[in-house]
């Protein structure tokens, strides 16, 4: 039933709205075609102006997935939660969430592949990949488009937001679905 | 700071690399990257054009003026030096609609369009401003309530309730944005002392 309302949703949502705004601005008498091609037309610089910033920020990303160093991190922070009682399997998609959307997604994968999506594990990565957002990826991009290199605060708190969304799964994952 | 972490990371992963005799990936790896790069930046220019003609849409038609007298008190209380009339605000309060509504391409061309009118407003162009930051806490921390990437994916791999998650994220997405709004606030106290 929930799943069935939320496929609704999904599918519907876009089209929906589109139309939704289209029905509105015919109705205000704007001129629809000429409003819709004067806001589009920056779309194009607006993408170009990000390339040194994508490239320069998915050249570390892919090293650092590539070169195995998060194989290092599971290997010095594991026996850490092995004490705090968290299951070891779930720390690289915990690392690699805030880094990269498309690996912390296989990661994600694999475990409802290997454990299945109703197990503990598999409920608790899903959660955790839900939570929080490729806080990297915004920061490039937001930053990038007008072009500014000191971010003050925004990267650490991105990083404890993610953080948080890490740890609060965990709890309640363990309170829910045990 | 983001120079630092990335600086970090590249030079970790070449020692990583080097210490476990991978030194040959490294290369290649750079270069799939960055054409990486570019294509994702090629990717953004539909969604970019399309949605930025419907963000235009949505302010002349006057629906902004909807979810603005809608999320007010919000807005007040996230952005309080931000003119209530200020283009920055209707594209932040779009770009978080967006989020909430589940309408995950829309989300990045409001947001970069709110960054761009912040821009305007921001005394030091090469310095994040007050409002920049908790705008960048919001968007990192998610503000997703339906993670449909997530139940399409434990629908794929056979699970009986495939929508069983959406209640512990909705509550993890919270507690995420809740410590990112409040350090922001934490941080910005701080400097401004």
């Amino acid at each position: 039933m929930l799943i069935k309302l939320i496929n609704i949703i999904s599918v519907w949502i876009i089209p929906g709205f589109i139309t939704f705004v289209l029905a509105v601005a015919l109705w205000r008498r704007v001129k629809v075609f000429d409003v819709f091609v004067e806001g589009a037309r920056e779309g194009f610089q607006i993408s170009i102006r990000l390339i040194p910033f994508l490239v320069g920020m998915l050249v570390a990303i892919g090293l650092f997935r590539d070169a195995g160093v998060m194989d290092l991190l599971v290997k010095t922070i594991a026996p850490l939660l092995g004490k705090l009682n968290i299951p070891v399997e779930i720390l690289p998609l915990g690392i690699m969430r805030p880094i990269s959307g498309s690996a912390a997604l296989a990661i994600t994968a694999d475990i409802l592949k290997r454990d299945g999506p109703d197990s503990l594990l598999g409920r608790l990565a899903s959660t955790m990949f839900g939570s929080t957002e490729t806080t990297l990826y915004i920061l490039t991009v937001y930053f990038g488009t007008i072009g500014i290199y000191k971010t003050r605060h925004a990267l650490p708190v991105g990083l404890l937001a993610d953080l948080a969304g890490f740890i609060a799964s965990i709890i309640i994952c363990r309170i829910v679905f045990t | 700071m983001i120079g630092y972490l990335w600086a970090g990371m590249i030079c970790l992963a070449v020692l990583t690399a080097a210490l476990g005799g991978n030194i040959g990936a490294v290369t290649p790896s750079i270069f799939a990257a960055a054409e990486q790069g570019v294509k994702v930046a090629f990717g953004l220019i539909s969604i970019m054009t399309f949605w930025l003609g419907m963000m235009k849409l949505i302010e002349s038609s006057g629906i902004i003026d909807l979810i603005k007298k809608l999320l007010r008190p919000l807005a007040q209380f996230l952005f309080p030096a931000i003119p209530r009339d200020h283009p920055a605000m209707s594209a932040i309060l779009m770009n978080m609609s967006a989020n909430v509504l589940g309408l995950g391409s829309a989300a990045t061309p409001f947001g970069i369009k709110a960054m761009e009118e912040l821009q305007r407003i921001n005394p030091h162009q090469d310095t994040a401003s007050n409002e920049m930051c908790t705008f960048l806490a919001l968007n990192t921390s998610s503000l997703t309530l339906l993670p449909t990437t997530v139940i399409a994916l434990r629908a794929a791999a056979g699970s009986l309730n495939p929508a069983e998650i959406v209640g512990t994220t909705m509550i993890a997405t919270l507690c995420s944005t809740a410590v990112a709004v409040i350090a922001d606030r934490l941080f910005r106290r701080r400097r401004e002392r």
